[in-house]
């Protein structure tokens, strides 16, 4: 009796496993995008007007987002805004994540409902995924430079900004050039985004170091050996910063984007004596890009989306998180941008330099190659 | 169909081990042997012999090896201490209890836990800087690079090492003693001949329990150092979540291969010297 129960207990466990096995693998169905007119809409006339958009996505009533940081260019407001204006829930899976996660995560859960609708993602990661992402072009599409979006419409820069160092004014003396960080009152005090290596936002960081070491956008090996010996200075500080180090001064100089580093004096429970400066003769630029995922699950909320960041409204809203909204320069001759904002932006002088991506590639290569030995 | 009755009771582990150690480590062997489009390359296994690769296998099994260390000497000694103490005595439940907890007080927890009591800003920091004019950072900050993770390890290294060295300590007899004391032999005498040999294997068993802990452990440094992956753990996450160098899942998974050949190699290596430790036993 007992072996018996035994050997019905082993099958019953075997036989569950097996269940959980296929359960696991994604259903056999086509995705939700190619079944409905949302699905293949290339322009918001394809779905007989935003009101039919609005329409549609409310049906829908749900948005995926992942990888957006509350305290990146003011992403928290941008959702409440959305989410407040159309009904529409915004369900936003892991915000720390990389733009490499992003494109992980639409593979892995491609055909399920919680596949990301749509993805926010640096340039590098953009231009290597186009298949990925379904053609569609916002209706204010005409006021984005040619060469800050893609002509079949797969995806479009968003917003961006330059390489900056963000300082504690209380506690370190205003650096002016990059070099400057170099002297002993930043001992162990200058941080960088990420490792250079994994984050577009430290990438550049070492890419401004090198053009302000003589480097240029073709050649990141200068920006490399700064970093070396401002780690042989004991300046250098291998922690990430976040917005906990920097309001307990953990991390009192950080090198990253002017965006992010002016949203730390300008937010509840910052820093007021934050300051950020765009270092002279080292402006790096760079633009984060929005694309649609071709198997998104809520297609006309996704659409809808991309109508919204690129209305005056969300761009206006990028603007407030202190990043530099795509459709600017229209926005300014139109006299729809908000000039109060746009007057906080850190002052820049000299021509920015804008990586393509064989440059991006290249400076990768150097660095990977390079880095750890630069910081070990 | 006689014979295979008594196999079928181990049908449940045969699964288990199937799904979660043959399946990933085939995915992993046969991964690392295809480029992107899935045709066969050597590219991944060649990427290993890059330079920060080998030192990043370098450190690892430096980190591992010196917090297994660590970890079996000290947890030795404090077993030992337990194991002697009465068995239900105060030291010897407050020591196996705060064991049983801190074995597990890995990942961000114990990295914020660090943060907080000696990182930059950390209550002792600040009080040695402000109080007693000591900067323990003066030559770097050492807690977010190597030495920082061998500090930290060592933090949950030691009490894994008391619970599972625990039960042999408790299973030498007070017979043997007493038997090597009336027969005239000295501490000295009863540790190298009688304590000592019945010990080692299980001793050694620990620290390489110790070892694998420490050589697969991801959460704690993960969490602590952000820049450069100095261990392998942390170049498998730069492999497959960097935004600056894209398609390398491929060599996650050569570096994964790498991992588990190095673990392959101590444990052979540890079953070779428990045969010759043990082989008197039998």
């Amino acid at each position: 009796m007992a072996r018996t129960t035994v050997r019905v207990l082993s099958l019953i466990a075997a036989a569950a496993v097996a269940a959980t096995v296929t359960a696991c693998s994604p259903p056999a169905s086509d995705s939700a995008a190619a079944s409905t007119p949302a699905g293949s809409a290339t322009s918001v006339a394809d779905l007989g007007g935003m009101d039919a958009l609005v329409t549609a996505a409310k049906a829908e009533g749900k948005l995926n987002v992942i990888a957006l940081p509350p305290d990146w260019t003011n992403y928290a407001e941008v959702i409440s805004t959305f989410e407040s204006t159309y009904g529409i829930t915004v369900s936003s899976a892991q915000p720390d994540a990389s733009s490499a996660d992003e494109i992980t995560a639409a593979k892995q859960l491609a055909g399920q409902d919680t596949a990301p609708d749509v993805f926010d993602l640096s340039q590098s990661v953009t231009v290597a995924n186009t298949d990925m992402f379904a053609p569609y072009k916002v209706a204010t599409i005409g006021d984005v430079p040619d060469g800050l979006k893609d002509p079949n419409g797969k995806w479009t820069n968003d917003y961006g900004g330059y390489m900056s160092i963000g300082y504690d004014s209380a506690t370190v003396p205003a650096p002016t050039t990059v070099a400057d960080l170099m002297k002993p009152e930043y001992k162990g005090k200058v941080a960088l985004n990420g490792d250079p290596t994994q984050a577009g936002a430290a990438f550049n960081g070492v890419m401004m170091a090198s053009l302000a070491s003589g480097g240029s956008a073709d050649d990141v090996s200068p920006g490399v050996d700064f970093f070396s010996k401002l780690n042989k200075a004991g300046n250098f500080l291998p922690l990430d910063p976040t917005p906990a180090t920097i309001e307990s001064g953990q991390t009192p100089v950080v090198i990253d984007w002017d965006y992010l580093n002016a949203a730390e004096s300008t937010k509840t429970g910052g820093l007021a004596s934050w300051k950020v400066v765009v270092p002279k003769g080292a402006v790096v630029g760079g633009y984060y890009a929005q694309a649609i995922n071709a198997q998104a699950p809520h297609p006309a909320a996704a659409r809808l989306w991309q109508e919204f960041l690129y209305s005056d409204v969300g761009q206006n809203l990028w603007l407030k998180g202190g990043a530099r909204p795509v459709r600017a320069d229209a926005m300014i001759t139109s006299g729809t941008i908000d000039k109060g904002l746009l007057a906080k932006l850190p002052a820049v002088s000299g021509t920015p330099v804008f990586l393509t991506p064989a440059q991006t590639d290249a400076a990768a290569a150097t660095l990977n190659s390079t880095w750890a030995k630069a910081i070990a | 169909m006689l014979r295979l009755r008594p196999l079928l009771g181990l049908t449940p582990f045969a699964v288990f081990v199937v799904l979660f150690l043959v399946i990933p480590t085939l995915v992993v062997v046969i991964g690392s042997l295809l480029d992107a489009n899935n045709a066969p390359t050597l590219a991944n296994l060649q990427a290993l012999t890059d330079s920060s690769v080998l030192t990043a296998f370098r450190r690892s099994i430096l980190l591992s090896a010196s917090t297994a260390a660590v970890g079996a000497v000290v947890g030795g000694l404090l077993a030992h201490a337990v194991s002697t103490a009465r068995p239900d005595g105060f030291l010897r439940r407050a020591v196996t209890a705060a064991s049983g907890v801190l074995a597990q007080f890995g990942g961000v927890t114990l990295a914020f836990a660090f943060v907080a009591t000696i990182g930059l800003q950390g209550l002792v920091t600040v009080f040695a800087k402000d109080n007693l004019g000591v900067d323990i950072f003066a030559g770097g900050v050492w807690l977010f690079q190597l030495p920082g993770l061998i500090l930290v390890y060592a933090y949950f290294q030691i009490p894994l090492m008391v619970i599972v060295f625990l039960p042999a300590l408790d299973g030498l007899r007070a017979q043997w003693r007493e038997a090597s004391d009336s027969l005239g032999g000295s501490t000295w005498q009863y540790w190298r001949h009688v304590g000592g040999p019945l010990l080692l294997p299980s001793f050694l068993g620990s620290a390489l329990l110790l070892f694998a802990n420490a050589f697969s452990a991801y959460a704690t440094a993960a969490a602590l150092v952000s820049q450069g992956a100095p261990i392998v753990p942390l170049q498998i996450r730069a492999a497959l979540t960097s935004e600056v160098l894209l398609g390398r899942a491929d060599l996650a998974k050569a570096l994964a291969l790498g991992m588990v050949v190095v673990v392959a190699v101590v444990m052979t290596a540890y079953a070779l010297l428990q045969r010759r430790t043990s082989r008197w036993l039998q």
